[in-house]
């Protein structure tokens, strides 16, 4: 069905997303672990299937470290630091090191406590990251940009050459919290409306503070494997049929802010996968703060450049619409524990699976996922990747 | 000066002549000798076409406002007791539309639209280093 070399070469058969938005009395590596062996179980598989591992953290070399810390000895390991999109990269890369013969069975897990640790996320400056350091560190700290301020600079843009409004922006928060009114689980439930969302105060303008990821405790695993594995597992299989990577940045000083990494590695992925906008059921799309929703679906092609204020109004974008986007209520309400590609991956698996049949949170009949992570700093540099998720 | 606790630039061999410009109340701007575009933020190479011949312009500092927040909370050193204020990426009129992220100072930031008219306004902030800025022309 699908062109893409790695269809079938292999699949996710074990997902798990910690439960608590709080974890006190933990550690990130306990809570990264306890994620491991919960998605393992899920599978119907053991920590001695495990033969690769694929982990990120600040700081970096997580895959060493865990390993150490479990005294696994896994012979492929990937930690490529692409920001918190690099999850959906190692599902990519998983694929290709078990197609190549180099693996059977992948983890990828993550763990991070910045609640319990009192740790900020967002209002930090945008020189703490993004991956080019001296550049950040003359050409944009000394302004005192943080990170929301990045996004803020898109959100901006997009309102003056399409006139996108506040209100627009506010129904992507608005969809998530009642997503999340669904999901036992997430850390916001209680409904909101876009007058909350507009009368909440600005961060940074034009985002409001409900126009901004939670910050809370969480952790997640997936379990990839071969078919010969993944054949023993008690689960549903769940497959990629197409993925790609990309990057937006400052392009020599003449970027369009309105453009983000979703527009090379979207069509990318489409085009591997084979598939059409129409054949999409739901998507997963990293909403660290509400303009990437627009922004992502835009790039993505799912409306035109400058529509995606009105293609998230009137529910279109909720459980029932037309597309539904973060059935779990996402970053906005759900979880965010600073790097959110895991839960993207975590969801749409188990909406794959069907595990919430017979709730208001599954999405009805759903047979084809996009999912896409976004890592970095929206109106600076970042990461773009898509992946196309299918249970068939 | 002394009391300078925000970030500060951090010149490099690519970016030095940048700073030294600034330094003397300049603000110069590489341009490709062969693809003729401008470039920033300053490099070796032409992020256009991958030239390594760039020459430096000095800009007169006039531009817009091609987008901006009002940044009202901040874990910036210094920055935190400063909000609101304003970070612009302001296009360069004389160098092709450019774009360079600054602080738009002098401004009430209620008052701040994109497209606006700018201009470079230089703050020596340490003995070493001087920031180029931007206020209302």
């Amino acid at each position: 069905m699908s062109p893409y070399a790695n269809y079938k070469k292999g699949a996710i058969v074990g997902a798990y997303e910690y439960p608590l938005r709080s974890a006190p009395g933990k550690t990130a590596n306990q809570v990264q672990a306890e994620c491991l062996f919960a998605a393992l179980e899920d599978a119907g598989l053991g920590i001695g299937d495990v033969d690769g591992l694929c982990a990120t953290r600040v700081p970096g070399m997580q895959p060493i470290a865990f390993a150490e810390y479990l005294g696994l000895r896994p012979t492929f390991m990937d930690s490529t630091a692409v920001g918190g999109s690099s999850f959906v990269l190692y599902l990519l890369h998983a694929l290709d090191a078990i197609a190549a013969g180099r693996a059977k069975c992948v983890a990828i897990v993550y763990g991070s406590l910045p609640t319990t640790e009192g740790r900020k996320i967002g209002a930090r400056t945008a020189a703490s990251g993004g991956g080019e350091q001296a550049v950040t560190d003359s050409f944009e700290a000394p302004w005192g940009i943080p990170l929301i301020g990045t996004y803020a600079l898109s959100a901006q843009r997009h309102m003056y050459d399409y006139g996108t409004t506040p209100e627009q922006l506010a129904e992507v928060g608005v969809t998530m919290r009642r997503h999340a009114g669904l999901n036992p689980y997430a850390k916001y439930r209680d409904p909101i409306t876009v007058e909350d969302v507009v009368s909440s105060r600005l961060i940074c303008d034009p985002l409001h503070l409900l126009d901004c990821c939670i910050i809370s405790d969480g952790g997640g695993a997936i379990i990839v494997a071969s078919p010969e594995v993944a054949a023993r597992c008690k689960t549903k299989p769940v497959y990629v049929m197409g993925g790609a990577e990309a990057q937006q940045h400052t392009s020599g000083g003449y970027r369009d802010f309105t453009v983000s990494a979703a527009a090379w590695s979207a069509p990318a992925a489409f085009k591997q996968a084979g598939v059409s906008h129409d054949d999409i059921d739901f998507c997963m799309i990293y909403d660290a703060f509400s303009i990437n929703v627009i922004l992502t679906l835009e790039d993505a092609g799912f409306c035109k450049k400058g529509e995606g204020g009105a293609f998230v109004e009137n529910g279109h974008i909720g459980l029932g619409g037309a597309l539904p986007v973060n059935p779990d209520g996402g970053g906005l309400s759900s979880c965010h524990p600073g790097m959110r590609g895991m839960f993207l991956l975590v969801e749409a698996t188990r909406q794959l699976r069907g595990d919430f049949a017979g709730t208001e949170r599954q999405v009805p009949d759903a047979k084809i996922a996009m999912v896409h992570g976004i890592g970095g700093f929206m109106g600076t540099r970042h990461s773009g990747i898509t992946a196309i998720l299918t249970n068939e | 000066m002394a009391d300078y606790v925000k970030p500060l630039p951090v010149p490099e061999v690519e970016t030095e002549p940048f700073w030294a410009a600034c330094k003397e109340h300049r603000l110069d701007i590489q341009q490709c000798d062969d693809c003729g575009k401008f470039v920033f933020y300053p490099r070796a190479i032409c992020p256009h076409c991958h030239s390594a011949s760039l020459t430096w312009r000095t800009s007169n500092g006039a531009g817009k406002v091609h987008t901006f927040s009002v940044i009202r909370q901040s874990a910036a050193p210094g920055f935190r007791d400063e909000v609101p204020y304003v970070v612009a990426v302001v296009e360069i009129d004389d160098a092709g539309g450019v774009q360079i992220m600054s602080n738009l100072v002098n401004v009430d930031p209620a008052d701040v639209r994109i497209g606006m008219p700018v201009k470079v306004r230089f703050e020596d902030v340490t003995p070493e280093i001087t920031l180029p800025k931007f206020e209302p022309a």
